[in-house]
């Protein structure tokens, strides 16, 4: 295994390391009038990214040689289907950030500059295959999402919400780095195929603790009950394309990193996770959807939403087949979309003065004042709620269909009732915005970048994404079926 | 490749639909009007090109586009009824829309034309899943119908019809799930002929049940219909009358009865005890009614209570009933809320006390809301007559003491309904303004009299409306037949006595003879 093949196939995490530490110079030098042009490139690299990731899926759909640097990381089809949704993500959000801080200030360099590392650091997580990659990329998107949290540092929700966000991710990486710790001590390795075959001899009790531990940190991560409680204040005190942000390319990488984590060095002890996955996915349903019911600001709604969709992500990996995790992985492309098109709108509301409008009472009447952004929200709702024929129901259509294949249909049909309890506060957003009358003023137009964000969004939720679906179900199967010649 | 007639009547309301988003209020009401007659027009085409015992699927549409689920349509006598019926009242739904709906109009009539094409999609689908794609869809436009031009209390009655049906219909979704699990396939036809094992079909049979149940809607799940009804505009009542009542009946023809029919056995005792309680239960409630719609709302539950009754008798003059009812219910109910509506426009209230003596200044309007009552009420010569006969000529074969019951609610039904009239329209003109409403202008007329015309049509040579379905009513007995449940007073004709009663033995015949 050469270096220049290594290198290669870690083109994009390299190629992207570079842009940043370039841009990180130049920004150091040129202060902060060079924000906006940074966000650009940074941008531009991003895509590159994507496409980059695009042509090693291509090259790697199961192809198990896809390992670089002795089997520290893996450019598998689905480490690559995975890093192109979060650079996607990343750059989507980077188009609709620079407008929110020129109106509240404090833009600087080192928004995009983190944003890049962050994107570096989730990629990485995506693709280790060995749990000190896996240390390294979690912790360097962790602390750029920190510093990112704060960035509004005059603002005191956003410090408390970067601090808040460092206690509990720090805690975190603690159980994390403690389990990773009883998986090496009880296998002798810490890399994933190794470990898969230590745990197929012989799977002790302190090894179980070590998985239960690995687990749990990466629960907390996705931001699964019972370690969810961190989401909907970081959520709320964040600036808003950071919240966007969070919700959706970190959680793609953490969800990436523990299916890969269950499916891969813990594949062969499903009967020993399931259970833990399943009360997860249940609780992070239920709590999701009752936790979101009272809520009157739209962040914390949306971090409340974000907490229900990942119990629904859970429950295709759960079913601890190819099925699940292709569905799992669909559901996550979905995700993305819907999440960003809702924060994008979000971004777009404000008031003729610029302030930012977040909660209920701002958005009511919306549908007479701003109609296309109104008609846009709905679709996003009713797509969040699940109801057909808008795409946010094939994510959840194929997630219980890979939990009935697998034979959980109780765990299916619990899971689908509780989303009824969901579908209540999606149904609010509309009712609010159509049935209500308009008490606010809001500003009458949004830029182009915003719109263009938005009208990619919305026209992969609407029915339209159903032409989606065979491309998809090849992909997102391709990518499932690198875990499979791995097994 | 034939003409794809149906992706056709899909089509044109939904480009209807996207073009009134963006035009002014009278530009939308003229597309609309437009967009439903051409589908009426295509409707009519479809019934005059139905073969008649001919193939069960005709017009068989399919395209691979979709992963998982196939884009499939195609439609039997049983689906094409219902399409005529859905075709058939949307244009007079535009119609009763015209002057009422005064704000966004656009979006009002692109929520009516998506309805539209989610009806027909419905009903012509022969995916499993396309079907339930469409089937779950109308909640959205219905959702917003019911709560941007509901009346004062939309925003609760909005919620609970979403909520309810939605909480119904995913428990279907999930055995859906497991069906094509077991079976392989989601094309409908071959699930029809596909025998599930008995103690399976027994979960998937209560999973439809919740979806169908809430939808038809069946006694104790039919709370939220009246609430639905009272609050939607008038139009939208008559679709939910009309149309969307009917999804819940042709999912039992269509997948509960073929597709589960032991589990149906099994439980149409149940289907009886609902539909009893609801006839006599929500026929009572009806009575004691003072808002016009919500007196017609509950008789729609016993009417349905009928539908299901006639369904689970398992023979064909109950399933024949049973469609003509939802057909002529569709028709009747529709009609009635128009009628309803015709006086709310004039007088803004719903409230039967503040009418009265109509039949004096309004004679020609108390006269099609005479025809509509009497049809309501199952009158020979209208189109109720014939499906309520015939549905419960099909369950006398099964339980007489269900025929019992069914037949007083009918009673009943009289009893609300032409207390209704008598209020409404006889009787001495109480209230002044109502008293100067004035009589049906044209437009009314447009949207009355072709209803009446096909009551009566309905009723007087039902064999139009029956020829179509015949093969395949057929063609679901033979498929329930091995599951019929028995005659309950199954009087077996004993053989003759050999004397009559009051024979006497020879021996004393002798001695009396003195």
């Amino acid at each position: 295994m050469s270096y220049a093949s290594s290198l290669y196939l870690t083109g994009a995490e390299v190629g992207l390391s570079l842009v940043g530490l370039v841009l990180l110079l130049v920004s150091a030098w040129s202060g902060p009038r060079s924000g906006r042009m940074l966000t650009v490139i940074a941008g531009a690299a991003l895509l590159a990214a994507a496409v980059f990731s695009i042509h090693l899926f291509d090259r790697a759909s199961g192809d198990v040689a896809a390992r670089a640097f002795g089997d520290l990381y893996r450019a598998d089809a689905f480490g690559s289907f995975a890093k192109v949704l979060i650079y996607l993500a990343t750059a989507a959000v980077l188009v609709v950030t620079p407008r929110f801080f020129a109106q509240v200030g404090g833009y600087r360099g080192e928004y995009p500059v983190l944003m890049l590392f962050n994107a570096v650091g989730m990629g990485m997580m995506v693709s280790a295959s060995d749990l000190m990659t896996l240390y390294i990329g979690l912790e360097m998107s962790s602390l750029s999402s920190y510093i990112l949290a704060s960035f509004l540092r005059q603002d005191d929700r956003s410090a408390e919400a970067g601090l808040k966000y460092f206690v509990l991710g720090a805690l975190a990486s603690g159980i994390i780095l403690y389990g990773v710790s009883l998986v090496y001590g009880f296998t002798g390795t810490t890399n994933y195929e190794g470990i898969r075959a230590a745990f197929d001899t012989n799977f002790s009790t302190g090894a179980l603790f070590g998985v239960v531990f690995v687990l749990a940190g990466l629960a907390f991560k996705v931001s699964a009950v019972p370690f969810h409680m961190w989401t909907p204040d970081v959520y709320e005190g964040a600036p808003t394309p950071v919240t966007a942000f969070f919700a959706s390319a970190p959680k793609v990488a953490a969800m990436g990193m523990l299916l890969r984590m269950a499916m891969d060095p813990f594949a062969g002890e499903v009967d020993s996770w399931r259970q833990i996955v399943i009360f997860a996915a249940l609780a992070s349903i239920v709590v999701g959807a009752l936790g979101a019911i009272g809520q009157q600001n739209l962040k914390r709604l949306l971090a409340y939403s974000s907490i229900n969709n990942v119990g629904f992500i859970l429950i295709g990996l759960a079913a601890a087949t190819p099925a699940g995790v292709a569905g799992a992985l669909t559901y996550l492309t979905i995700y993305v979309a819907m999440v960003v098109g809702s924060f994008t709108a979000l971004l777009m509301l404000r008031d003729p003065t610029g302030n930012n409008l977040e909660t209920f009472a701002d958005i009511s009447g919306l549908s007479t004042k701003r109609p296309a952004l109104a008609w846009s929200l709905l679709a996003v709702m009713f797509s969040l709620a699940g109801i057909p024929p808008l795409f946010g129901f094939w994510g959840k259509f194929v997630v219980f269909q890979a939990a009935v294949q697998a034979d959980l249909v109780a765990l299916a049909v619990i899971g689908i009732a509780a989303s009824v309890i969901g579908a209540f506060y999606y149904l609010k957003f509309i009712k609010v915005m159509f049935f209500d009358e308009p008490v606010r003023e809001v500003e009458a137009s949004s830029p182009i970048g915003h719109w263009a964000v938005l009208a990619v969004c919305v026209a992969i939720i609407s029915p339209l994404g159903y032409l989606l679906t065979i491309p998809l179900g090849e992909w997102t199967a391709q990518a499932a079926a690198s875990f499979v010649a791995a097994m | 490749m034939e003409f794809p007639i149906l992706s056709l009547m899909l089509a044109v309301p939904l480009a209807g639909a996207i073009a009134c988003l963006f035009l002014g209020a009278q530009a939308a009401r003229m597309t609309a009007l437009l967009a439903t007659l051409i589908n009426l027009a295509l409707g009519i085409l479809l019934w005059m090109n139905f073969e008649i015992g001919g193939a069960q699927w005709q017009f068989v549409e399919r395209a691979e586009i979709f992963a998982g689920f196939s884009y499939a349509l195609g439609i039997d006598g049983i689906a094409l009824m219902l399409i005529m019926l859905s075709v058939f009242l949307m244009p007079i739904c535009v119609l009763a829309s015209w002057d009422a709906i005064t704000k966004r109009v656009g979006e009002y009539m692109s929520a009516f034309l998506l309805m539209e094409v989610l009806m027909i999609g419905v009903f012509a689908a022969q995916d499993l899943y396309l079907f339930y794609i469409f089937f779950e869809a109308g909640l959205i436009p219905m959702y917003l119908i019911i709560g941007v031009w509901g009346g004062d209390n939309r925003i609760y009655a909005s919620y609970k019809f979403f909520l309810y049906t939605l909480l119904g219909s995913v428990l279907m979704l999930i055995a859906m799930m497991w069906m094509v699990n077991q079976a392989g396939t989601t094309d409908i036809p071959t699930l029809l002929n596909y025998d599930f094992d008995p103690s399976a079909q027994t979960w998937l049979w209560l999973a439809f049940f919740a979806s169908f149940a809430v939808k038809m809607p069946m006694w104790p799940v039919h709370t939220w219909l009246p609430d639905a009804h009272v609050q939607a505009p008038t139009a939208g009542s008559v679709i939910l009358a009309g149309v969307l009542l009917k999804l819940g009946g042709y999912g039992f023809i269509r997948f509960s009865l073929p597709m589960f029919p032991e589990a149906s056995e099994q439980f149409a005792w149940l289907v009886y005890i609902l539909s009893m309680i609801a006839v006599i239960y929500t026929s009572l409630v009806a009575l004691v009614q003072n808002d016009m719609k919500k007196l017609i709302a509950y008789s729609s539950v016993a009417h349905m209570a009928i539908v299901t009754v006639g369904l689970f008798a398992f023979n064909v003059q109950g399933i024949e009933g049973a469609m003509m009812v939802m057909l002529g219910h569709g028709l009747v109910s529709g009609a009635l809320f128009l009628c309803v509506g015709v006086i709310y426009d004039r007088l803004h209230t719903r409230e039967i006390a503040r009418y009265g003596g109509l039949a004096i200044n309004m004679p020609k309007y108390a006269l099609f809301f005479l025809l509509f009552t009497m049809a309501s009420i199952g009158l020979p010569g209208t189109s109720n007559f014939i499906g309520e006969f015939l549905a419960l000529a099909g369950i006398y074969k099964v339980s007489t003491l269900v025929t019992l019951v069914c037949t007083t609610g009918i009673i009943l039904g009289a009893a609300y309904m032409l207390y209704l009239y008598r209020r409404v329209a006889f009787g001495e003109q109480k209230n002044a303004d109502a008293a100067a409403m004035p009589d049906l202008n044209a437009r009314e007329w447009a949207m009355l009299a072709p209803i009446a015309a096909a009551v009566l049509w309905m009723g007087v040579y039902p064999e139009s409306f029956l020829a179509p379905m015949r093969q395949d009513i057929a063609a679901l007995e033979a498929r329930i037949a091995r599951a019929a449940p028995d005659f309950d007073a199954d009087n077996v004709i004993g053989t003759p006595r050999e004397h009559n009663a009051n024979y006497v033995a020879a021996a004393h015949g002798e001695e009396g003879a003195h």
